[in-house]
């Protein structure tokens, strides 16, 4: 493309100005956000009432891709079983016989558990939960793995409950704001969530890659046990995820642990949980240095 | 006579609507999708030099740090070297064909990409180079596309639709 003739300025020293007053624009505007950078590097919730508006403000538009998401993925499944009809009645055929069994015995084993529990004297802990909404908008492009959820303050989301859909864990809540929160999702790096495997409760971390899988890394480093296809649940260690919220399935070992495949996968969940935190925050021991708090002043 | 708002207003109002519909549109558990948004400022600066002023990286590079997930002032930062970068490309190459014009929009995706995962990975997060590699390549591949689209909707910027009295 020829350049217009605007690009030499020529004589006209008003002209040469405001070529040089836009390099300087241009500059600024570079400073400005080496700036907002750092600040946002130093304290990454600086600006999280920022952004919490900005997502505010096409939740709408979020709620509306939602819905049609969800519907083009179920369209898409209904044309796709109409081909394979004949084959899935076998297959299902076959896959009901077996779950009959398996449901004999976990209802043997429902009711065993209900018996212990008793003898235990503990009460029925049924996972309970916020509130059920749907994901609206996630990030697409940054190496940061979050989503948007449709819901905020207005309906009692705090930061740090976890997120999961029906298929297991998606992630935490990481910045409430209005109408709508954001979710860091367990695939991003700056995810943590203790695990154990399923089978047997080998204890480990789930750390995400940042390109949707995760990192098991065991704690008990002598041995690497771990195959392709173990399934690895939430262990509830420090309080935050309920434990036996499945998480992961083992895709191919490494040296030091296996990387795994999310269970829930983000983009195929329509619906989600918001769990309350398991555990409660730990309350201050009574002769702790803080004499304002409330717990202590309850204390006898 | 093209109408003034849409002759001055769709180049920022493209860049703006590409930076936020993916996020809308897509739950996405890798960084696959390319960076529309920095695309289409690319190309609009590449088929009109001079149409977005040099300072045009500092909104709209804050309005894609409010969407993206980057640490705010990323976006900020990077599209405003972009911005000068191509204006420096302008006044030192100012005949180029396509393939030069793709080259150029290439260099600045991969270091665009690469140093956006940097800053992501000062702010908290530790992903390697190979996560974003798919995301690159698909970039670079498409820019081509966003180019014509771009030049598609600088015709619909100049059509004539305020009557002359």
């Amino acid at each position: 493309m020829a350049p217009p003739a605007n690009r030499r300025p020529g004589n006209s020293r008003r002209a040469q100005y405001s070529t040089f007053i836009g390099y300087i624009a241009g500059a600024v505007g570079a400073v400005i956000g080496a700036a907002l950078l750092i600040i946002s590097i130093y304290d990454p919730a600086a600006f999280a009432a920022l952004r919490g508006l900005a997502s505010d403000a096409v939740e709408p538009a979020g709620r509306l891709s939602a819905s049609t998401r969800s519907a083009s993925a179920s369209a898409y499944d209904t044309v796709n079983a109409y081909f394979r009809a004949g084959r899935q009645n076998t297959a299902l055929q076959r896959e009901l016989r077996a779950a009959k069994v398996k449901l004999a015995e976990a209802q043997d084993q429902r009711a065993e558990n209900r018996r212990l529990k008793a003898l235990l004297g503990l009460t029925k802990n049924e996972p309970d939960y916020l509130l059920v909404t749907k994901l609206t908008a996630s990030t697409t492009t940054s190496t940061r793995r979050m989503a948007t959820l449709g819901a905020g303050r207005d309906r009692g989301v705090q930061v740090g409950m976890p997120v999961r859909s029906q298929d297991g864990l998606v992630g935490r809540v990481l910045e409430v704001s209005i109408t709508t929160s954001r979710v860091l999702l367990v695939s991003d790096s700056g995810s943590l969530v203790p695990v154990r495997r399923a089978r047997d409760g080998l204890a480990g971390f789930a750390q995400g890659t940042g390109d949707g899988a995760l990192q098991i890394r065991l704690i008990d480093l002598a041995s690497n046990p771990l195959r392709k296809g173990d399934v690895f649940v939430t262990s509830g260690t420090g309080g935050l995820y309920q434990p036996g919220t499945a998480l992961a399935v083992v895709t191919a070992r490494t040296r030091d642990g296996a990387i795994a495949r999310v269970l829930s996968d983000p983009a195929a969940t329509d619906y989600v949980m918001v769990e309350r935190s398991w555990a409660p925050p730990p309350v201050p021991q009574s002769g702790s240095p803080d004499p304002a708090s409330p717990a202590s002043t309850e204390l006898p | 006579m093209p109408s003034p708002f849409l002759a001055r207003g769709i180049p920022w109002l493209s860049v703006m609507a590409f930076t936020v519909l993916p996020v809308l549109i897509l739950i996405a558990s890798a960084p696959v999708c390319p960076p529309l948004g920095f695309l289409v400022l690319i190309a609009w600066h590449q088929l009109r030099p001079g149409l977005l002023p040099l300072w045009a990286g500092l909104p709209l590079g804050l309005f894609d740090d409010l969407y993206s997930g980057q640490p705010l002032g990323s976006g900020v930062l990077l599209w405003s070297m972009a911005v000068i970068v191509l204006d420096l490309v302008e006044a030192q190459l100012p005949w180029r064909n396509f393939v030069m014009e793709w080259l150029v929009a290439a260099a600045l995706i991969v270091a665009y990409i690469a140093i956006s995962l940097g800053f992501a990975n000062l702010a908290g997060a530790a992903t390697g180079i190979s996560a974003v590699m798919p995301q690159i390549a698909l970039s670079v591949l498409i820019y081509p596309l966003v180019g014509r689209m771009v030049a598609g909707l600088d015709r619909f910027r100049l059509i004539p639709f305020v009557e002359l009295g």
